[in-house]
């Protein structure tokens, strides 16, 4: 099973190499965020370092977001899925590989390179450190998320804004905790329960999603 | 295999969109046997297809594969080919079949089967209709399954790939294999028992 | 196994329980906003204004508890397959709704008089925020999927989602207050409930109650025509 898990993520991968859309117009759009956020608020540097590390939290959940839709999408109407519901994996398993191959190929390579582009807002430089931390772990957490929208909206044509509206708010948590994170190690508190608490989340989503994106795409195979 | 394998529907139902497609509906097919599901559109050819492969419940009714492997769901011993071929475009005939050879569980990529090394590393993208139809039926050998699911299977053949498609049926049923078929053509297997459906609602 | 099952029984009980049940909803509504509005005494710090609380607390109460009820619904849909299960969840989710926006708009009008601002980003609101884009989520996801079958069991999985959610949001969003609450704003509700103002909050608190299950049963009975109404269809498209 082990085998077939390497090959269904490096197929994704490859995929995603192939076809784009993931990956880098995710990172055109917090690139588009980080130009707009100082012509919406002004160029006031004390401002922008202040609301650096939620704005890139921002950016990065939302650009995960965009590419959720698709998550399912192709594998669903090609056929593919129904072949991947008879194989031996249970089909748990085979969701829980594709977010996992989705962490891989948008949302962890996205939470690699976010952090640096908040020197755009004046961020911190002492926060790259701990911004980095809560961007790798939470981003699992977006992704896990993120296919549990992808796999309720696999059939639907345009889905794009029904995912945003289900998922926006499971990123409630991850963005609370993973912004928490960042800002107290500027202040007097650390940041270590927030970080616990967002491995927690973290968790559950691996536990949740898997199931609900299964159970939600057996829906579409019938 | 000492015992040959029996595929058993008992009495199954099927609905689909609240629309009752077929009832009361009955077969069993042994080892080495082929079915053949006609009837007019919409009479639930694929629907049964479908409920066999197991992505869908039959409403009533049981359906149950005897003899097989301990263990495994009728599913996971059955190959299905749908209207759809699950072929990615972005990705070359080799890697599409060499995917589904290790997601499956078998052990060489089954170029041969359906004539496509020549085409092992070409995109999916550019293959014609046939050839992708080809693409998809070379799944059957990615591993060994005892029974196949085919709909429609000959859809955008040509002469020449019909008759793989023959010859890998007749090997398949040789090795005590069964395989359900639908169509609308004759797929010229004379010994294949016919399954009428929708004559009777 | 929709078209196995009996409603007949369930149409017997709903068609017996409504009249008493709207009677019920009147009397208490009446009595609740009576004592409410009228007989009960203003708050010592709040004044008049207190007595929004009659209508806002037992609709965000309400709401939360109905939105548990839909996954509970999901959960007994999934496991028994009862089909009256996914149109009760499904029944249930515009009330909530309403209930919740209810909650957030008298929770605003509270605000503007405590705070002095309509809006406040205080743990309580920011929450029943978030439970009102799950309701919407849980809506529009039965409004975008054309096959009931399909769109019941997807339904189901939001919302069991969306149940988990609840609590850990709570959880987030008070963490998140405690780390943004600057020491001035006054919170809300008292250190103590007069008993005079435990009468009247309860006797609202039965009223939305039955205001929800007269609803429920209504909603209900008009999805199981509605469902017959498309079995004949279905069979009739079915004959040609």
């Amino acid at each position: 099973m082990r085998q077939a898990m390497l090959a269904l993520i490096k197929r994704d991968a490859r995929l995603a190499r192939k076809q784009g859309g993931g990956f880098g117009a995710a990172l055109g759009f917090i690139l588009a965020v980080m130009v707009l956020v100082p012509l919406a608020l002004g160029p006031d540097q004390a401002l922008l370092q202040r609301i650096a590390p939620g704005m890139m939290w921002l950016a990065l959940l939302l650009a995960v977001l965009l590419t959720a839709d698709r998550m399912f999408q192709q594998d669903f109407e090609d056929g593919s899925l129904d072949v991947m519901a008879m194989s031996r994996m249970p089909f748990e398993i085979v969701t829980f590989t594709k977010a996992l191959a989705h962490w891989l190929t948008v949302s962890l390579p996205l939470a690699l390179i976010t952090p640096p582009l908040g020197l755009l807002l004046n961020i911190d430089t002492s926060q790259l450190p701990i911004l980095w931390a809560t961007m790798i772990l939470g981003s699992l957490a977006l992704s896990m998320l993120a296919s549990i929208g992808g796999a309720v909206t696999a059939g639907l044509r345009r889905g794009g804004l029904l995912v945003s509206l289900l998922v926006l708010p499971l990123y409630v948590p991850v963005l609370i905790f993973g912004v928490a994170a960042a800002t107290a190690s500027l202040g007097p508190s650390s940041s270590t329960p927030a970080l616990i608490v967002l491995s927690a989340i973290t968790l559950m989503s691996v536990v949740v999603a898997p199931w609900a994106s299964a159970t939600a795409l057996k829906a579409y195979l019938r | 295999m000492i015992l040959p394998l029996r595929l058993k529907a008992e009495n199954i139902a099927c609905e689909r969109g609240g629309r009752l497609v077929f009832s009361n509906l009955s077969f069993t097919l042994s080892s080495g046997e082929m079915l053949e599901l006609r009837g007019a559109n919409g009479s639930g050819k694929s629907s049964l297809l479908r409920l066999l492969a197991g992505l869908n419940a039959p409403t009533t009714g049981s359906i149950s594969l005897e003899n097989g492997e301990p263990g495994a769901s009728l599913a996971e011993q059955a190959h299905y080919i749908g209207h759809v071929d699950a072929n990615k475009s972005a990705l070359t005939v080799a890697e599409n079949l060499d995917f589904w050879t290790t997601f499956l569980g078998g052990t060489k990529a089954p170029l041969s089967s359906f004539n496509l090394e020549t085409l092992a590393d070409d995109q999916a993208l550019l293959l014609s209709a046939g050839q992708k139809r080809r693409l998809a039926l070379a799944r059957l050998r990615c591993a060994e399954r005892p029974v196949w699911l085919l709909d429609e299977p000959d859809v955008g053949l040509d002469s020449a790939s019909r008759l793989m498609l023959q010859n890998q049926i007749t090997h398949h049923l040789e090795k005590g294999g069964m395989v359900l078929a639908a169509t609308h053509t004759d797929l010229g297997f004379k010994t294949a028992r016919t399954l009428q459906l929708g004559a009777v609602l | 196994m929709q078209r196995f099952a009996n409603p007949t029984l369930f149409l017997k009980l709903a068609n017996a329980a409504l009249p008493w049940l709207i009677a019920a909803t009147v009397l208490l509504f009446a009595a609740g906003l009576y004592t409410g509005l009228v007989t009960s005494p203003p708050d010592a710090r709040q004044g008049e204004t207190v007595r929004i609380m009659y209508i806002h607390v037992p609709a965000a109460s309400w709401a939360l508890f109905i939105y548990v009820g839909m996954a509970f619904f999901s959960a007994i849909a999934i496991i028994f397959r009862h089909p009256l299960a996914d149109a009760a969840a499904k029944s249930a989710a515009p009330i909530g709704a309403v209930y919740c926006f209810l909650a957030l708009a008298t929770g605003s009008l509270w605000g503007k008089p405590m705070w002095g601002t309509w809006w406040v980003w205080d743990a309580r609101l920011t929450s029943m925020f978030v439970l009102m884009l799950l309701y919407l989520g849980y809506i529009a996801v039965w409004n975008s999927i054309d096959d009931p079958h399909r769109a019941a069991a997807i339904a189901r999985v939001v919302a069991i989602v969306g149940v988990i959610n609840v609590p850990i949001v709570k959880f987030s969003v008070n963490w998140w207050n405690t780390l943004h609450q600057p020491a001035s704003i006054l919170k809300m509700g008292g250190p103590s409930i007069d008993r005079s103002m435990l009468l009247p909050l309860f006797l609202m608190a039965l009223a939305y109650a039955a205001l929800f299950f007269t609803l429920l049963l209504l909603s209900l009975r008009s999805e199981i025509a509605a469902r017959k109404l498309r079995q004949a269809r279905l069979t009739e498209i079915g004959k040609h």
